[in-house]
């Protein structure tokens, strides 16, 4: 019988086990050790994209653009600092360890926040001469490693960051693996060189918001109540956290969601452990209201933004500003198709390459050798990250105008609507066209 | 000698008079009447100076400590001498949780016995405790010697780096990756010198202790010890 006419079913690949899954399932059976990585989630998840904003018609005016003014100032640690920050634009650098970075991307992220007239921040890992040299204004991150902590770095500070967690692993310490502990790394950490270094999860001395509480204030006696003091939080139950790190006494608060980036982390936990920074802020805005603080305990939200779009959706739902790692390193030029043949070369390619945790970076970026790290001039990288926050400011500008706003934290809530019914429910903002708010109680 | 009663003045008032104080000050011995235990008493001090606490110290007493003398005549609250730099920190009584956390340098001598967790992630600093120390105690510890002339509770030094160890009592148990090692020349020199500054040097000989270190087994990631991590 001739078989050529009848039709065939097609190779059909399952969606529970897929490519990506079937491929990680052999690694895993050939190594015995969990996959690793840099980055945030690569997986789709509801996010800024989710939402659009309602211009000015009938009912509400417009401003003019490049005329009417749209103020982008951002005032951070007014609470009970007695130096608070003055930041120009509401987009702040986010903190990224030397030991991750070189000192050369760390030296940029200086300059560029800089001439931008924001912040940047330090890391795991202590504070460099060379970021604090470039760095206006400088956050110094206090974590559970403590590595390389010492009180007069403290005071160099111009903001002190307690870090509690992060958006790509909540409840996760920090790592560095051996390929990355040069020498100066492992003396700046006091560790040997080469081993893969384990950051702890929880801070040494203090556990739980009584003894925060106690802890910020030794670091306000310390620095003589001169410095604001952030609190950072992974997202994870944002209401709660929020309003325990306002009790404790926190000027500021910083909120992650599950995109953020992170140097290295176990592939399981950025994808699978904490919220979307779109279904964190609305929570984390009602503890703040909540509590009679909303603006005067400031609230920097991160993760996965890329756009002055994203800023002012942010701003909008009510955060006072927020922090970039990820897009200020592509910015750079972390991920370069100009170094494609390399990224090949690593298995990997320009846009995927996350093997952060290697050190050997084609871009110079995420990496500890001399030779690699020479690649990235800190200048002129520099520069390039205050153009691209200027792009970010003027788009956040554009979009506030169009909403009659001579400020962008006059955006709000009312300016926006959703494209999905889960960024409806989790925004709390009516799906476009409706005023159904889904979980709403009215 | 300058006298601060905290009955009658505020934390703020004291530390803000020790951290105005230059390095060749006159005032270098200060009493502090009715610490109350307050917490954060004498953190941040930059300067040659001694500072007596006449009473018991909340959390954090010395913290971050440089270059000071801060003598305790009564119990201190968890982490006291936390991240100090270097100079001493000495406790009459006993210290609770954490003592000398994360420390980088200087001395933290406590006459009586330590909570749990003393000494966690120590990175250059000594500690002489007197008395016996709680569980969990040079958790993660980087660098420095912890000294304990009485017994330490369990899971002495887990996940340790290179802070050395030396128990004169018992240990309850060792902590992943924590083993007792052998006792060399330099390390009776070292524990001997170490004696001598606490003050014990004439009841209490080197001779009695034995050695903790790190195994070093758990330095770089291996499939075969997943257990431990
Ligand atoms: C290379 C790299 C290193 C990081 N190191 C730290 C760190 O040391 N401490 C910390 O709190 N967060 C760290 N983060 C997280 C960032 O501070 C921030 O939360 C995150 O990058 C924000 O999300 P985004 O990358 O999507 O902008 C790191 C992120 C990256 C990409």
């Amino acid at each position: 019988m001739d078989n050529s006419e009848t039709p065939r079913t097609l190779p059909r690949y399952s969606a529970t086990f897929d490519p990506h899954t079937l491929a990680e399932i052999r690694r895993a059976a050939a190594t015995g050790i969990y996959d690793i990585r840099g980055g945030g989630t690569k997986r789709a998840l509801p996010h800024f994209d989710d939402l659009l904003f309602l211009g000015a018609s009938v009912s509400r005016y417009p401003l003019e653009g490049y005329r009417e003014k749209c103020a982008t100032d951002v005032w951070l640690g007014t609470r009970f600092a007695k130096k608070p920050l003055h930041l120009k634009i509401p987009i702040t650098i986010a903190g990224m360890s030397f030991g991750a970075l070189s000192g050369q991307a760390k030296e940029a992220l200086g300059r560029g926040a800089s001439i931008a007239g924001t912040s940047t921040t330090t890391g795991d890992g202590g504070m460099t001469p060379e970021e604090r040299g470039q760095s206006q204004h400088l956050v110094y991150q206090y974590l559970p490693s403590r590595y390389g902590m010492n009180p007069d770095d403290l005071r160099k500070a111009d903001a002190i960051e307690v870090v509690i967690g992060q958006g790509a692993k909540p409840g996760g310490g920090g790592m560095l693996l051996g390929q990355k502990i040069s020498d100066r790394v492992a003396q700046m950490r006091t560790l040997p060189m080469g081993i893969d270094q384990r950051s702890a999860c929880r801070h040494p001395d203090w556990t739980g918001p009584d003894d925060l509480e106690i802890k910020i204030e030794e670091l306000r006696e310390i620095t003589d109540w001169e410095k604001p003091i952030y609190v950072k939080v992974g997202a994870t139950r944002p209401y709660y956290d929020v309003a325990l790190a306002v009790k404790s006494g926190a000027d500021v608060v910083v909120l992650d969601g599950m995109q953020g980036g992170t140097a290295a982390t176990q592939d399981v936990f950025i994808e699978h452990v904490g919220i979307p920074i779109l279904a964190a802020i609305r929570p984390a805005v009602q503890a703040l209201q909540d509590m009679g603080l909303h603006r005067k305990v400031q609230l920097i939200v991160s993760g996965g933004i890329r756009n002055g779009a994203d800023v002012a959706k942010a701003l909008a739902l009510g955060a006072d500003a927020v922090a970039i790692g990820t897009a200020a390193l592509v910015a750079l030029g972390d991920n370069d198709p100009r170094y494609q043949a390399e990224y090949e070369a690593l298995g990997s390619s320009a846009g995927a390459y996350d093997d952060w945790h290697e050190g050997r970076d084609p871009a110079g970026i995420t990496t500890q050798d001399p030779l690699l790290a020479a690649r990235l001039d800190p200048v002129m990288a520099g520069r390039r990250l205050a153009n691209y926050l200027a792009v970010m400011t003027l788009e956040a500008q554009t979009i506030a105008r169009a909403c009659g706003k001579s400020h962008l934290h006059n955006l709000e809530p009312e300016d926006l609507v959703a494209l999905t019914i889960e960024a409806a429910a989790m925004a709390r903002v009516p799906l476009a066209g409706t005023d159904w708010i889904p979980g709403a109680k009215f | 000698m300058p006298e601060v009663d905290l009955a009658r003045s505020t934390r703020r008032e004291l530390n803000a008079a020790l951290h105005a104080l230059l390095p060749e000050t006159n005032e270098t011995h200060w009493l502090v009447r009715n610490p109350g235990g307050q917490h954060a008493l004498a953190a941040g001090i930059n300067a040659p100076v001694t500072v007596e606490i006449d009473g018991h110290a909340g959390y954090y007493c010395a913290g971050m400590n440089q270059q000071a003398n801060v003598i305790i005549n009564g119990n201190a609250g968890v982490g006291v001498a936390e991240n100090m730099m270097s100079g001493m920190v000495h406790v009459k009584g006993d210290a609770s949780q954490a003592a000398g956390a994360t420390a980088h340098g200087g001395l933290l001598v406590i006459d009586g016995n330590a909570s749990a967790r003393c000494g966690i992630s120590m990175k250059g600093v000594d500690i002489v405790v007197k008395g016996s120390i709680g569980p969990m105690s040079a958790f993660m510890a980087q660098a420095g010697n912890l000294v304990v002339l009485g017994d330490a509770g369990e899971a002495l030094g887990d996940s340790l780096y290179e802070t050395r160890i030396f128990v004169r009592g018992q240990v309850k148990s060792l902590g992943a990756d924590c083993t007792q090692k052998e006792m060399r020349p330099e390390h009776l020199e070292i524990l001997a010198a170490l004696l001598a500054q606490a003050g014990v040097e004439d009841s209490v000989t080197p001779e009695q202790f034995k050695r903790y270190g790190s195994a070093r087994q758990l330095y770089n990631f291996h499939v075969d010890n997943a257990s431990a991590y």
